[in-house]
């Protein structure tokens, strides 16, 4: 980062070559459809190279942060609504250490696991809301459930992943 | 204390909402306006937003296309460059015919000055005095550059007699400023996609990149005040061929070097 900081664009390069898996797996996940993952993971770097004050490397990795602000654009792109929340004021905060790929996998494994421990209800309310974009109103239609527990199940759901990496 | 407690709690289902950039219109402004009194919920919205992460990270999928890369680089390559990093000969093409040093000690000492003096106006009221000389200074400078630095001045390289023109390169080097010319010509024109990359050799470890050039159609380039680490102790430059894009590493021939003098 130090290197991209001052706009080299060789580190963008190194960059890239690390965490382009990592940004290309969320927006196809979230999008399905492999041009518009290319067109979002094109963006996300370009931001990054065009902000790369944005990033605050003492709140946790890189991954982590692409990761989110991949999410977030991805479900933007899908909804094809205009980007509520710049870059630079995604701060995140995560506990486990994730700066390599070994981390990484172990991590991606461990939420897995957490995931499919959770009950079903619990699971699909929080997969509907990260990965489809769907508002809690929409998700309380579908399922017919009332909206307070909608919001109490998304909130409950991010706390048991937090959990599981705090013990 | 408790009603701070159902406060946050009030907002705890909403923050994680906002974490995944679901809250819109009304709901969003008035969590925002929440989140910028209360340290507690911001913390709590970074921690959710770590969350989020770990949700995202557990995913994983095919690499994207090789062309991506390509892509992705020619796009940075079009960007505009930020300001005060590696100058582009199309903007400075008549520094390289110029006197090296009158130039290059013209804008290493302008440039500090400009730091000096950036700094001394935001504390001006503590300094103003120091803030006017610098600002005397830095005028008297550019009286005095403004000859060397006319376009349309004539441009002479005096070499010995019936020597055919060699590239050259002058590098002026302020440690303890952190700050870089380089001024060459007589380059040799580059393949498409190519550029020169100057590389500081340290006293100690890998060579540092220096700056990424083109020379215009005269052969002539300059690289002013490159991003560099604070205070690296030079033993030698050395410029070399690369991807335009710039390397982090150097690619062999080394094309020019040289020593301090």
């Amino acid at each position: 980062m130090t290197g991209l900081k001052s706009s080299d664009q060789g580190a963008m390069a190194e960059l890239y070559d690390r965490y382009s898996s990592v940004v290309y797996a969320v927006a196809l996940r979230v999008l399905g459809d492999t041009g518009a993952a290319e067109d979002v993971l094109q963006e996300v770097f370009l931001q990054l190279w065009r902000k790369p004050s944005a990033f605050d490397a003492a709140r946790g990795s890189l991954a982590s942060w692409l990761a989110v602000i991949t999410r977030n654009r991805a479900i933007d792109f899908l909804r094809k609504r205009r980007p509520e929340t710049d870059i630079e004021d995604v701060v995140l905060s995560v506990a486990p250490d994730l700066a390599g790929e070994a981390e990484l996998a172990r991590a991606a494994e461990k939420v897995r696991g957490v995931m499919g421990s959770m009950v079903p209800a619990q699971r699909s309310v929080l997969e509907m809301a990260y990965w489809e974009g769907m508002s809690h109103s929409e998700i309380a239609d579908k399922t017919g459930e009332p909206l307070g527990t909608i919001k109490t199940r998304i909130r409950a759901g991010l706390i048991v992943l937090r959990k599981a990496f705090q013990t | 204390m408790n009603g701070e407690m159902s406060e946050h709690e009030r907002y705890a289902e909403d923050l994680a909402l906002y974490a995944l950039d679901a809250l819109q219109g009304e709901d969003r402004a008035r969590v925002d306006e929440h989140l910028a009194a209360c340290a507690a919920c911001r913390r709590e919205l970074e921690q959710l937003r770590g969350d989020t992460a770990l949700l995202a990270l557990s995913t994983t999928g095919p690499r994207p296309p090789q062309r991506a890369r390509q892509r992705l680089l020619d796009a940075v390559a079009r960007e505009p460059r930020r300001p005060s990093l590696v100058e582009t000969p199309t903007r400075h093409s008549w520094w390289g015919w110029l006197g090296w040093a009158a130039t290059a000690a013209v804008v290493i000492f302008a440039a500090s000055l400009w730091r000096e003096n950036s700094a001394l106006k935001d504390t001006l009221a503590s300094a103003s005095s120091q803030a006017a000389k610098s600002t005397r200074e830095m005028e008297e400078l550019r009286r005095i550059a403004a000859p060397i630095l006319e376009p349309e001045a004539q441009r002479v390289t005096l070499v010995a007699a019936k020597t055919p023109p060699q590239p050259q390169g002058k590098v002026f080097y302020l440690r303890n400023r952190n700050s870089l010319v380089l001024l060459a010509n007589n380059l040799a024109p580059l393949p498409a996609q190519k550029a020169y990359e100057l590389w500081l050799i340290p006293t100690s470890g890998a060579p540092i990149p220096a700056g990424v050039f083109k020379p215009d159609a005269h052969g002539s380039a300059s690289v002013v005040n490159p991003p560099l680490p604070s205070g690296a102790e030079a033993k030698a430059f050395a410029i070399t061929v690369e991807n335009e894009a710039g390397a982090t590493t150097p690619t062999m021939p080394i094309v020019m070097m040289g020593a301090g003098e």
